[in-house]
Formats: C-alpha cells, structure tokens, sequence
C-alpha cells in the first residue's frame, strides 16, 4: 500500500501536540524524585501537591481573580460589542475599534509594564490604587480579556438578524427588555465562549500579573515559575495533570452540550 | 359580523377633503451623503392596502422603516393619525411590522411569539390567551401554538408573523415583501389570504415588494419607487394602462417603447416619427412639434395577422421567436427598419394553423392602444 | 418610555466601556511615552519628571539619552534582531507542521473533522507556562529524549538541548501552533471542493493542483495564521527565559531585566515603545494586503 503524506503529516503533528501531554501526566505518578527515571508507580506527588500551602493559596487566589475578571470582563466586552454592532454610526466608533483590536496582538511584556506605570503615577495623584494587589491584577486582567470577549460576542451579534430585535421593539418592547428577551438568549453560547475565554486567559497569565502583583498577592502562575526557573519538580506534574483533566473534561462536556443543542 | 367599510369600495383618494391617515411629507434619508429617500410625500388613506412597489435599493425599504420607527427621517414629517412621530420611539408607535426574514424569536415557541406583544402591552394573561388563541385559528394554526419556528414550514412561519404583527391590533400593518419567501404557487393562494384578513380586520397595510405581479393582486393603490422618489402613485389599472414614465411602463408588465419625435400635435390628431416610421397616437394637450417623447405599446396591444391590417399603424416584419406560455403565445418580430417587438396573443384550441417562425407577418395597433410618455 | 430616556441608556452603554478602555488601556501609552524620555532616578519614582515649575515658569525636561541609549549599547539592537529572526523562523516552521494539519482536518469527515478541531484547541485551554514545562522534562541532558536516543543507540552521550536556540523554537512552534492552525482550518473548510475537481478534471496533478489552487486560495488563512505566531513571540518572555541560554537575547525578556533587575524604569519603557513601533509595521503590512486581497 502506497502511504500518503497527508495523514502521516497530520499523525505526526497531532503526537507532537501531546506527547508533551502524556509524558506530563505519566511522570505524575512516578515514585521517583527525578522526573524522568521511571522508578514505579505513586501518587504521592499528588498529596504532596495538596499539602503545598503555598500552591494551594495562589491557586485560590487565582480563581477567584478569574471568576471575577471573567465576569467583569463580559458584562464590558458585551456591551462594546453592542455599541460596534447595533448602535449604527456613533462618533469615536475608529477608536473603540482600535481600543478593542489591539490588545489581542499587544505583548504582554508591554500590557504589563504600562498598567503598572498607570497604576503608580495615579496612585501618586490619586492616591488610589493604595500599592499593588488584587485589584490591580483584576483591572489589569479585565482590560486586557474584555478585548477578547468582545470579539467572541461581536462576531455572534453579526452573525444575527437585526430583524429580530427589531420585531420586539415594534412589538413594544423597551431597548432594556429587548435585550434581556431576545439578544441575551441568543447570544447565550457566545457570553459563555467568552467567558471561558476570559477565566482561561487570567488564569494562565503570567507576565501582566507579575508587573501589577505586590507582596502577598502571588497567583497561581507566578508560583510556577519561581518553582519551574529553579528546575523540574515533580508535584509540578501532578498539578499540570489536574489542569488537563479538568480542562479535558470541561471541553468535552461542552462539545456534546453543543452538539445536542445543535441537533435540537 | 359587519365588515368595516373597504377603501377598496369607498376609494377615499378619488374624493376631496377625506383626511389621509398617513401623511409623509417632503420625507428625506440620507445616509453619508447618499440620498436612499428623497423629497417624498405621499398619503394613504385609513383602510388602504398601499404597495409600494420598486427595484433593489429604490428606497422603499427605507420609507417603510421610517414609519416603524427604525430610521429616523434625515428631513421631513411623518403623521399617523394626525399625530407627528418625530418624536415617538419605534416601541411607541401605533404600527407593526411584519418582516421579510419573518424574524421569528427562535428560542420562543408559536405561542410565546404572538404573545409577546400583548404582555408588553399590559394585556392580562388570561385576555392574552384567548386572543392568541383566536389569532392563531384566523390564520389556520391553531394546533401549532407549541412549535418552535424551526419545526415549522416557511408557509406556516410566514403565518406566524402575520399573527405576530397583527395581535395588537395595530392601526396601521408594514410588510416587508411579505410573501418575498414562498415559492410561486404558495404565494398565490397566501396573496388572496392576505386580502381576505386585511379587509376583515380593517387595518391599514403599507406592503413593500419587488413583484409587480403581487402588487397589482393586492393592492388599492401602488406607488412606483425609483431611486429614492415616488414615480407615481395610482391604482394598479391606472399604473398599467397610463404610466406617467418609461421607468414605469417599463417595470410594470412587459411593453415596447419607441423613441420619438412629435411632427403634428393637433386637437384631433397626432403623429410622430420614429425608428419604426410613423406613428399615429391619441391627441395629447401641451405637446409641441419635435419635441421628444416615448410611445409605449402593450405587447397584448398589438394584433398580429397574416394579411395586412387596417388599423392606423400597421408594420411588416419576420417572426424571430415563439415561445408557447400555455394560455398565450409570446411573440418577437423583426421589423423591417430592423427593431424587434413583441407581441402577445391568446392561444387558440381551435387553430390549426398557428403563425410560427420566420413568417412574414404584419403588426398593428390603433391610437388609442399607445400611451405617449414625455418622460 | 421617551426617546430622551432611551439616548440616556444608549449613552450610559456607550461610556462605561469606552471609560475603561480609554483610562487602562490607552493613557497607559502615553504615560510610557512620557516616562521614556524621562532621567533615570535613585527615588520614588525612580525617574525624573518630565515638567517642573521652576520660579513660575514651566520647564521641560525632554530627555532623548534612552533612545540613543538603546542606539549605542548593541546589546538592544541584537535583541531586537534575534527576536525578529526568531519570530520569523518560527512562523516558518508553524506553517510547515500546521499547514498538513489544517487541511487534513479540513478534509476530514464530519464527526471526525469536529473531533480532530477539538484536539488542536485543547492544548490551548490547558496551562501556557506548564506547556512549556512539559518540554523541560523532555530536552533536558537527563530528560525523556537523550534517555530515548541513548536507549536505542543513535547517541553515545546526551545532547545539550536545554539553554539553545533549538529548545526556544521547539517550545514556540509548540505553544503557538493552535493560533497558526485555526485560521488555516477557517480558510480551507471554506474551499470549494468543486474546485479540485475542476482542476483533476481539467489534467492536473495532485501536486500541481495543491500549489496552483489550494495554496493561492488558501492566502489569507496563511497571512492571518502567520501573524498571530509572528506578532507575539517578537513580545515573548516566558519561553526564551525557561528554554533559552544567557546569550538567547530576546526583547521582551530584555525589557523584563531592564525593569525589574536594573529597575531602569525610562529604558524599559523607551524599549516598549521601539517595539510597538517595530509590531506596528507587520500589522500594517497585513492590513494592506488584506485590503489587495479584497480588492481582487
């Protein structure tokens, strides 16, 4: 049989892909301290892993900041992308364009050194924000993940026929209650896309939170990587073991949501 | 049930002093610096059924959501009922709007979608009920009142809207090419259904369509849109035997327009010369020598004969083309000064011997047949 | 409700977001421009202000020597060269493995293609920086790799992977594959098969139909691919840090050492906005065309 380059090619990218994954989760539950000799089977490094406070508390930490930046940033992102779908010609409508584009490519090195530069020359103004924290981690994981959102929404919101926003409001229907009657039902799937886009993108951010974090509010990334600069760990595995499954089975749960409700 | 008085009877627009319930004055939209309406007034009268009636982007979509409420005039005065809606928001107007895409709330059942209106209203939910209940048997869906609209026909979606749009009674109804979604013969039956509620209810439709075919089934009245203005406004008969324009008798129905001059344009007589030769038309006031006009033929206008005709204005030519529609045969035929006409005529069950191709015939027509168009 | 209270509405809409936006994400960049061209301070804060009123009268105190720092001190002008070389090499070697990958995909049969999509965004939602630990584990001298090759024979002594060019590339084609493959899979899920088989038919190979078809149709999907890889790993700190060596000079990393080790607050932030300027130009470059593109 002739073995065609196509799926060889796309075999080979997909072991790419999780080979890391597997090696990650397989070294989890060696009984060795040294990550990569396999010395038997233990989870040990899980409960280890679960008697590590400081892990524990930034992980913590980090969840709360995701649950409330995502939040946050949904409710501003839906709202930019109702002002840039339905509120036809408004002035400055370039700008927010652009306000809400570029955050998606900006590197976060650069995000992460002007909000901090912000946040000190306004506290030195202001007096507020008192020092560097949660909440300038929240503001700064909100701005940055809004951007996102508003592009999940938008892309939904013009995909949908204005007629039927417009069929509510000729029905008598206020602009507050068409919105809560129709648009948000419809563009449903699309606010918990980006949501979890939201939630994901703070959880896993690294270098904005390292700028803006002060002492005592260390999320869960910059745990890893003191730990990770300093070498391989073990308990590091289990951790990355857990994040995959969660994550594995949260997507799939999605897929067969969203596939039922399609075929619905 | 006493029917409510018909303006399809009374014509309100053929009589002076009758109050017009919709009154469009000098109404203009601009969106960037093109004009989609412009400088348009018009006046519809209580129980109309008015089509308005134009191409792609003529601008009568545009008039349509002006009186929704979902554009705002760029210049200009809209009245319903003798009240400005200046400054009186889409959800406050005294209208409804049924949609082209029907746009049907997707995540609502039949039920909740025709009920919607009502609830905003105010209207307790028992009253509600029994209204819907009724609306849905007036347009034969009762039954459906717990489908979701995608386990529905397009027909029946159609139906649907109608109710949606009809339950609060509104003064005045807007359609969007309201039948613009069914295939052809749905549409036909759908077209005499519509009639037949509109004249039951008494409201006052405003439809926008591109069929000129539709427009002349249901309307009292048609006003011809063309790049943002009202060509002009009239009954369908009208509109068909005495187009003000080539726009017009050209849209509306298949005609022959022969570019002209006028050479005498008398009380009694008028004759001009043309690319076919002469032509000899009904007398027409305020037309002078060599002025240029259009004559326009209907093809159904034109008798089409093997041996030469009496009538005024006869032409020979060669039979190009036939096509066979059933009821009647379209003909084109070659004049000899080399212009093409066409020419309809009933088919006959009884002829055996029907004109065909590459015949030498001859086409003719009488003055009053041709309509002289200045514009 | 009147049309008075409903532009309230509108209104209030329209200035939350545009509030935020405006406060944290855009006056952010002019507070770096201004600190760019300010002196370098032992305070709080540790810079110079740009003004000062001195006996009523305003004085500027514009400061060019960061910009012309960064000029003379090659360190930043290699930084800024590596970062592009490897943002570049990088975009290369994520279209080569994701090009196949995407259009297999594509091809695929529904619920396979559903199920193939959902892999490649997987990876995406798990951990960025515990993605790249995974590869530690693998390219170190004692890891999964050298023991593999040294198990089977092909190496006597393990490799130095770790601390190289080659550890960054990998771990960079790696992260960002999914963002150069998703748009690929948009582009070419929306090609008309019709049309390969109007090439086939008309005489062509299957090669010669892939690159005189598939490949110029599938343009934009290779332009929007290749600037989401390109675009950011010019910014990227993580993984030059954890891959690569002390000599493995990229700008990002550079603009992280220039803050937080030698806290030169004016430097770093000249150094932000060299680099916007330097991401601005690819952006632009893409913009245009697109902008061909639709023209055609």
């Amino acid at each position: 049989m002739r073995l065609r380059f196509l799926p060889i090619a796309a075999f080979l990218g997909f072991v790419f892909l999780y080979g890391p994954i597997l090696s990650l989760v397989i070294f989890s539950f060696n009984e060795s301290k040294l990550v990569t000799v396999w010395g038997g089977f233990s989870t040990k490094w899980y409960v280890e892993l679960f008697q590590n406070q400081q892990i524990m508390n930034a992980a913590w930490l980090s969840l709360k900041i995701a649950a409330i930046s995502a939040s946050v940033a949904t409710v501003l992102g839906t709202m930019i992308s109702m002002v840039l779908t339905r509120f036809g010609r408004v002035r400055g409508r370039a700008i927010m364009t652009g306000m809400i584009t570029a955050p998606l490519v900006m590197p976060e090195v650069i995000t992460g050194l002007s909000l901090l530069l912000l946040f000190v020359t306004m506290e030195r103004l202001f007096g507020w924000p008192a020092g560097r924290g949660v909440t300038t981690i929240l503001i700064a994981h909100i701005t940055f993940s809004m951007a996102f959102v508003a592009v999940v929404v938008q892309s939904r919101l013009s995909d949908m026929d204005n007629a039927i926003e417009e069929a509510a409001l000729d029905l008598g229907a206020s602009p507050l209650r068409v919105f809560f009657d129709i648009t948000l039902p419809m563009i449903a799937p699309a606010l918990i896309a980006g949501w979890l886009l939201a939630f994901t993108l703070s959880l896993d951010d690294l270098v904005i939170a390292s700028f803006v974090s002060g002492p005592g509010s260390s999320t869960l990334p910059i745990v890893i990587f003191s730990k990770v600069r300093l070498g391989v760990s073990p308990d590091i595995n289990a951790l990355a073991s857990l994040i995959i499954l969660v994550v594995s089975l949260g997507i799939i749960t999605a897929a067969i949501l969203m596939r039922k409700g399609a075929r619905k | 049930m006493n029917k409510p008085d018909i303006a399809a009877e009374t014509k309100p627009w053929r009589q002076d002093g009758v109050k017009p319930f919709v009154r469009i004055s000098n109404v203009t939209k601009k969106f960037g610096d093109l004009a989609a309406v412009n400088d348009v007034s018009l006046d519809i009268f209580k129980g109309e059924l008015f089509c308005l009636l134009g191409g792609s982007g003529c601008g009568k979509s545009t008039l349509l959501r002006m009186l929704a409420g979902f554009e705002t005039p760029t210049s200009g005065k809209i009245e319903i009922d003798g009240q400005d809606m200046a400054s009186v928001a889409a959800n406050q107007r005294p209208t409804n709007m049924m949609f082209q895409s029907y746009a049907l709330f997707p995540h609502m059942s039949v039920e909740k979608n025709v009920i919607y209106g009502l609830l905003r209203e105010g209207v307790a939910k028992a009253e509600a009920n029994d209204r819907v209940a009724d609306m849905l048997r007036l347009v034969k869906l009762d039954g459906f009142a717990k489908r979701k609209p995608h386990q529905l026909s397009g027909g029946q979606q159609q139906r649907v809207a109608l109710a949606r749009s009809l339950i609060k009674q509104p003064k005045l109804l807007l359609l969007d090419e309201p039948l613009g979604a069914l295939d052809k013969k749905l549409r036909e039956e759908t077209q005499f259904e519509l009639i037949k509620i509109q004249e039951d209810l008494g409201v006052t439709f405003i439809v926008v369509t591109h069929d000129q075919e539709e427009a002349m089934t249901l309307s009292t009245r048609i006003g011809v849109m063309d790049a943002g203005k009202i060509e002009q406004v009239g009954e369908p008969r009208q509109i068909y035997e005495t187009p003000n324009s080539k726009y017009v008798a050209d849209f509306i129905g298949s005609v022959n327009v022969f570019d002209a001059s006028v050479e005498i344009a008398a009380p009694d007589m008028m004759r001009v010369q043309s690319a076919i030769g002469p032509i000899l038309t009904e007398p027409m006031a305020g037309l002078t020598a060599n002025q240029t006009v259009h004559i326009a033929v209907r093809p159904e206008r034109i008798h089409l004969s093997r041996d030469p005709a009496k009538a005024v204005n006869s032409m020979q030519g060669v039979v190009q083309e036939v096509a066979y529609l059933g009821n009647i045969s379209v003909f084109h035929v070659l004049l000899d000064g080399g212009r093409m006409v066409k020419v309809s005529a009933a088919n006959s069950l009884h002829d055996d011997n029907p004109i065909t191709w590459d015949e030498t015939v001859y086409v003719s027509w009488n003055a009053a047949a041709s309509t002289v168009l200045t514009r | 409700m009147k049309k008075r209270q409903i532009n309230l509405g509108r209104g209030f809409v329209i200035a939350v977001p545009t509030l935020w936006l405006l406060l944290f994400f855009l006056i952010p960049f002019l507070v770096i421009l201004k600190i760019s061209f300010a002196e370098p301070r032992i305070a709080i804060p540790p810079y110079s202000p740009l003004w000062e009123t001195v006996n009523g009268a305003i004085k500027f105190n514009i400061n060019w020597e960061n910009y012309a720092y960064m000029w003379e001190d090659s360190l930043y002008l290699k930084a800024f060269l590596n970062s592009l070389k490897i943002a570049f090499f990088s975009t290369i070697l994520a279209l080569l493995v994701g090009y196949p990958m995407a259009y297999y995909i594509a091809r695929s049969p529904e619920p396979k293609r559903s199920i193939l999509l959902l892999l490649i965004v997987l990876p995406f939602w798990t951990s960025f920086l515990l993605r790249v630990y995974a590869w530690i584990g693998i390219l170190k001298t004692k890891g999964i790799l050298n023991e593999f090759l040294l198990w089977i024979g092909i190496i006597d002594e393990p490799l130095i992977m770790m601390q190289t060019d080659f550890a960054v590339y990998v771990a960079i084609v790696y992260t960002y594959l999914p963002f150069m493959i998703l748009p690929l899979y948009a582009n070419l899920v929306k090609l008309d098969g019709r049309l390969l088989e109007a090439s086939t038919d008309l005489g062509a190979s299957k090669i010669a139909t892939f690159f005189r078809i598939t490949l110029p149709l599938s343009w934009p999907g290779v332009l929007a691919g290749s600037m989401l890889v390109f675009v950011p790993v010019i910014g990227e700190f993580v993984i030059p840090t954890l891959m690569g060596g002390p000599d493995s000079l990229m700008i990002g990393k550079q603009l992280w050492t220039e803050f937080f080790s030698n806290r030169d607050w004016p430097v770093a932030s000249a150094v932000a906005m060299v680099m916007l300027v330097i991401m601005v130009i690819p952006i632009m470059a893409l913009r245009s065309a697109q902008n061909k593109g639709a023209e055609i």
